[in-house]
C-alpha cells in the first residue's frame, strides 16, 4: 500500500510506486523499441493487405481489394485448367474400346495412373491398398478370377458389381448347405475333406472318398465335375491354392455350411464411365489380366507389368 | 454495523438455501421426467448435489462477523486447487488413451463409451475447463484477495462458484460418455449444462468484482485486469455460441441458433477466444502474480503491461476466421482473421517479455528453484506458440497446415508448455501457502516433474510437426499426369510412428502430473518436507514468515 517510488538496485530503474500484496511492484521501463516498431510494421502490413485483398464488409457487400482477387475464381480456374489438361485423354478413353486403349501406350499409361488414384479412394477399403485383398475380399494381383479376367469381364464386374442390386450385376447364390439343412454335419465334413484333397492338403482319406459322391451330387453343377470352377456362375476353382475364405478344414466346412456370396458395389452408379474404364485397365494391369476370349481357366496370358 | 452483518449473514444463508431448493427441484424434474436415461441420471446427480449443499448450509449458519476476522477466504480456493490437480490427471490420462487409440485403433474396444469420438471431448473439456478452469478459479480468487487486501465478499457465493463448477464438469463429462454432445469444439455440453455454467459464471464475476470493490489499494493490479477481461469475455463468448433451441425441456438435444457458415463463424469466434481469453488472458493473470512473487523481483515494464493488455484483448477477438481459411466463409472475413492474428503477435509477446524479463537480476533462480523454472519456461513456450499461431494464420501456410497434425502440435505446445507448466508452477506455489506449510514435501520431485514434462512436450510437438507437414505435403502431391499421388489411407499409414512417439511423450507428461499429485498430497497431509533447505524462503506460507502481510487490510 505504499506509494513511494523506489529505484530498483539491480536494474537502476524506478518503480511506479505502487505495491501490492506486500512486495509486488512494477518498473517504469519504456516500451522496448524493437517491440513497438515490429507492432507498427504488422499494423502497416495489415493495412496494405486490406487494400490489396478482399477485407472489409460494407452495407451491401465488401471491399474487393485492388487486385480484385477471388479465391473461388482462382479455384475454378485451377479446376478448369486441370480438366482441360485431361480432356483430350478422357474423350479418347470415352470413345475407344478397352482393347484399343490397351494398345495405345500413352492412353494406357494415363488410364493406369488415373485408375490407381481411383483405386486408392474407392476400392482399397475392401481390396486393400495394394489390391492384395483379405479374407472374403479377392486378391486382384493374381490370375485367379471369379468372374473372368479379361478386360471386358473385369469392366463388367466393376461397372455392375456383384449382388449389388443392379439389374446387370453378377447375381448367383451358393446354397446354404448346413443352415438350410441340405447336408448334415457329417456330410459337410466329408465334402470338405474331398474338396481339400483337390489341392493335396492333409485330409482324412476315408472321409474324402465319401465326400466325392456328395460333391458329384451337390457341388459339381456349379463348381464343375473336376472342381475347376465356372466363371459364368462366379463359382471358384477349388483345385488351386487360392482360397477366398481360408483352406483349413473348419474354414472350408463353414463355407459349405453357410454358403458364400460376397457383394461388391455397382461402380457405374457412383463413378463416371471414363473412371470405370480406367479402373478396369488398372486392375487388368496388376499382373493377372487375361487375354480376350481366353477360356475361363487359362492362366495369365497378358501378364503386363506396370511401367 | 453489527446488526447489518447479522442481517447479511441471515440473508446469505437464506439465498443459499433457496438456490439449493431451486436447483434441487430442477434435478428432481430431470430425474423423474427426463426423456433419456442419461438425463434422468444427471438429474439425480444434480438433486443429490443440491440436497448435500442444502444440508451443509443449514448445518453451518453464517456468521459474517467472525468470518471477516479470520483473514482471507481461502476454503474454496483449497478445493479448487485440489480439483485442478485431480482433473488434470484425469484429463492427461484420457488424452494419452486417445493417443494410443490413434496409434492402435483396436484400443477403441468396440464399445460406445470407450470410443475415440466420445472420449475426445472428455479430454478436451477435462484439460481446458476442469484442469485449466479450476487453476484459474483458484488463482484468480487467491490473487484478487491479496492484491486488493480484501476478503472475498459473502459466504456461500464463493463456495457455489467452486462446487457449482465441479457439478458442471461432472454433468458435461457424464453426458459425453453417453453420447450427449452439441458437437461444437470446446462447447460440447448441451443446453442445460450451459445454463448451469452461466449461473456459476455470473456468481464468479460478482464475487471477483465484489472483492475489487472492497479493495484497499486504489490501483488495480495488472493480473486482475487480465482475470477480469477473461471472466467477462468468456461469459459473452459462452452465451452467444451456445444460443440454442432445445427440442424438449426434458431432453438433451438442442439446435444451435446459427446454421451453416454463420454457425461455423460463431463457433470459431468462440473457439479461438476460448484459447485467447480462457487459456491466454486468464493465465497471463496467473503469470503476472506468481512470477514476480516467486522471483521476488518487480515486473519488467508497467507501460508494456498496459499497452499489451489493451491491444491483446482488442485484437484477439477478431482472430476466429483463421480457423476457416479456404472454406465457405466469405473471403473478407478470412482476410480480417488473418491480418488481426498477425497484428496480435507483438501484443502476445508483450506478455512474454514481461514474464521473462522480470527475472532480470534473478536468473540464477532458474537453476536453483524448479518452481520458477516451470513458471518461466512456460512463458518461453507461450512465446513460441504465439509466434507459431500468427504464422499458421497466414492463408498460404494454413493451406498446408489445416486439418493436419501440425495444428495438434501447435495446440499442445501451448496447452502443455504454456498452460500446463504455468499451472503446475502456480499449484506448487499455492499449496504450501494455502495449507500453511514450510514448503513443498519435496523439491526434488518438482525437478522430476519439470524434466518429465519437458521431454514429454518436446516428443509431442516434434512428432506432430513431422506428422503434420507430412500429411500436408502428401495430400497435395500430384504425379506428372495430374493425378493425386497418395490415397488418403496412405497418409494415415504414414502417421503410425509419429502417433506412437506422441503417445509416449504424453505418457511422460502424465507421469509428471502423477508425481505432482503425490507431492501435493504429502504436502497437504502435513508431512515434513524432505528438502526444505533447498526451498527458497518464499516457498513457505506468508503466516510463517515474519514481517510478511497475511491478512486483508481493515
Amino acid at each position: 500500500m505504499s506509494h513511494g517510488k523506489k529505484i530498483d538496485d539491480v536494474t537502476g530503474v524506478e518503480t511506479t510506486g505502487h505495491v501490492w500484496d506486500g512486495d509486488i511492484s512494477e518498473l517504469n521501463k519504456p516500451l522496448p523499441r524493437w517491440w513497438l516498431y515490429t507492432f507498427y510494421a504488422c499494423i502497416l502490413w495489415s493495412i496494405g493487405y486490406w487494400v490489396v485483398y478482399p477485407a472489409w464488409p460494407t452495407i451491401n457487400g465488401y471491399t474487393k481489394g485492388v487486385l480484385n482477387y477471388s479465391q473461388r475464381e482462382q479455384v475454378q480456374q485451377d479446376i478448369e485448367a486441370w480438366k482441360s489438361g485431361h480432356a483430350k485423354y478422357r474423350t479418347q478413353i470415352a470413345e475407344m474400346s478397352l482393347a484399343d486403349i490397351r494398345k495405345n501406350d500413352e492412353l494406357f499409361q494415363f488410364s493406369i495412373a488415373g485408375g490407381a488414384a481411383l483405386f486408392g479412394e474407392n476400392c482399397a477399403g475392401c481390396h486393400g491398398r495394394g489390391a492384395q485383398g483379405g479374407i472374403g475380399y479377392p486378391n486382384l494381383n493374381d490370375d485367379d478370377w471369379l468372374w473372368g479376367g479379361d478386360l471386358e469381364k473385369i469392366h463388367q464386374t466393376i461397372a455392375f458389381g456383384i449382388r449389388s442390386g443392379n439389374p446387370k450385376a453378377h447375381d448367383t447364390a451358393m446354397p446354404h448347405f448346413g443352415t438350410d439343412k441340405i447336408l448334415d454335419e457329417a456330410q459337410i465334413r466329408d465334402a470338405a475333406n474331398f474338396v481339400r484333397s483337390f489341392s493335396h492338403l492333409d485330409v482324412d482319406q476315408e472321409a474324402a472318398k465319401r465326400g466325392s459322391q456328395i460333391f458329384a451330387d451337390n457341388c459339381a453343377a456349379c463348381h464343375g465335375d473336376q472342381g475347376k470352377g465356372n466363371q459364368e456362375l462366379g463359382a471358384p476353382n477349388l483345385t488351386d491354392a487360392i482360397w477366398l475364405y481360408g483352406n483349413s478344414q473348419e474354414a472350408v466346412m463353414q463355407s459349405i455350411r453357410t454358403g458364400r456370396g460376397g457383394a461388391m458395389p455397382a461402380w457405374s452408379e457412383r463413378l463416371d464411365p471414363v473412371a470405370v474404364k480406367m479402373l478396369a485397365l488398372f486392375v487388368y494391369s496388376l499382373g493377372g489380366g487375361q487375354a480376350e476370349a481366353a477360356s475361363a481357366s487359362a492362366p495369365a496370358a497378358g501378364a503386363d507389368k506396370q511401367k | 454495523m453489527q446488526d447489518v452483518l447479522d442481517e447479511r449473514s441471515g440473508l446469505s444463508d437464506t439465498l443459499a438455501l433457496i438456490s439449493a431448493v431451486i436447483i434441487g427441484a430442477i434435478g428432481l424434474v430431470f430425474a423423474l421426467a427426463g426423456e433419456e436415461e442419461i438425463l434422468r441420471l444427471q438429474g439425480l446427480i444434480i438433486l443429490a448435489a443440491a440436497v448435500a449443499a442444502g444440508f451443509y448450509v443449514a448445518a453451518h449458519p453464517t456468521n459474517l462477523r467472525e468470518e471477516k476476522r479470520s483473514g482471507y477466504f481461502d476454503g474454496p480456493i483449497r478445493v479448487a486447487t485440489v480439483a485442478c490437480v485431480f482433473w488434470g490427471i484425469a484429463g492427461f490420462l484420457v488424452g494419452d488413451i486417445l493417443a494410443w487409440q490413434l496409434s492402435f485403433p483396436a484400443l477403441n474396444l468396440d464399445l460406445p463409451w470407450t470410443n475415440f469420438g466420445r472420449l475426445r471431448p472428455v479430454h478436451t473439456s477435462a484439460v481446458i475447463f476442469a484442469f485449466g478452469g479450476n487453476a484459474l478459479i483458484a488463482t484468480s480468487l487467491y490473487v484478487v484477495q491479496r492484491t486488493s487486501q480484501a476478503r472475498l465478499p459473502g459466504k456461500w457465493a464463493p463456495w457455489f462458484v467452486v462446487w457449482g463448477y465441479q457439478l458442471f464438469i461432472v454433468i458435461a463429462a457424464s453426458g459425453y460418455l453417453m453420447g450427449v454432445t452439441q458437437a461444437k469444439e470446446y462447447a460440447e455440453p448441451e443446453w442445460y449444462a450451459d445454463i448451469l455454467l452461466t449461473v456459476v459464471w455470473v456468481a464468479y464475476l460478482l464475487v471477483f468484482l465484489g472483492t475489487l470493490k472492497g479493495r484497499q489499494e486504489p490501483h488495480i493490479y495488472v493480473a486482475n485486469w487480465f482475470f477480469l477481461g477473461f471472466i467477462v469475455t468468456v461469459a459473452m463468448l459462452h452465451i452467444v455460441n451456445n444460443l440454442a433451441l432445445p427440442v424438449s425441456f426434458l431432453g438433451t438435444l438442442s439446435y444451435p441458433l446459427f446454421p451453416g457458415v454463420q454457425g461455423a463463424m460463431t463457433q470459431w469466434w468462440y473457439g479461438h477466444n476460448a484459447v485467447g481469453f480462457f487459456l491466454t488472458a486468464g493465465f497471463l493473470g496467473i503469470m503476472y502474480y506468481f512470477i514476480p512473487k516467486r522471483a521476488e523481483r518487480p515486473v519488467y515494464s508497467y507501460r508494456l503491461s498496459i499497452v499489451h493488455f489493451w491491444s491483446l484483448i482488442f485484437l484477439y477477438i477478431w482472430a476466429g476466421p483463421h480457423h476457416l481459411h479456404y472454406t465457405a466463409l466469405p473471403e473478407w472475413a478470412q482476410t480480417l482473421g488473418m491480418t488481426f492474428s498477425i497484428m496480435l503477435w507483438m501484443p502476445s509477446w508483450g506478455g512474454m517479455i514481461n514474464g521473462l524479463m522480470t527475472l532480470s537480476g534473478a536468473w540464477d533462480k532458474l537453476r536453483t528453484d524448479p518452481v520458477i523454472r516451470l513458471l518461466v519456461v512456460s512463458v518461453a513456450f507461450y512465446g513460441m506458440s504465439t509466434f507459431e499461431g500468427p504464422l499458421m494464420s497466414i492463408k498460404e501456410v494454413n493451406s498446408l497446415s489445416h486439418y493436419t497434425d501440425w495444428t495438434i502440435g501447435h495446440v499442445h505446445s501451448g496447452a502443455l508448455g504454456w498452460v500446463g507448466m504455468i499451472s503446475f508452477g502456480a499449484v506448487y506455489c499455492l499449496v504450501p501457502w494455502l495449507w500453511k506449510r514450510q514448503g513443498l514435501y519435496s523439491m526434488k520431485l518438482v525437478e522430476w516433474h519439470f524434466w518429465l514434462a519437458m521431454i514429454g512436450i518436446v516428443l509431442y510437438i516434434s512428432s506432430m510437426w513431422v506428422a503434420g507437414i507430412t500429411q500436408g505435403l502428401m495430400w497435395r502431391a500430384y504425379d506428372r499426369l495430374g493425378f493425386l499421388k497418395y490415397s488418403f489411407i496412405e497418409t494415415v499409414e504414414a502417421m503410425h510412428w509419429p502417433y506412437v512417439i506422441r503417445a509416449a511423450g504424453g505418457a511422460l507428461f502424465l507421469l509428471g502430473g502423477l508425481i505432482m499429485a503425490y507431492n501435493v498430497w504429502r504436502t497437504i497431509r502435513g508431512d515434513q518436507p524432505v528438502d526444505v533447505r533447498d526451498q527458497p524462503a518464499v516457498a513457505a506460507a506468508p503466516e510463517l514468515r515474519p514481517g510478511v502481510v497475511a491478512m486483508p487490510a481493515e
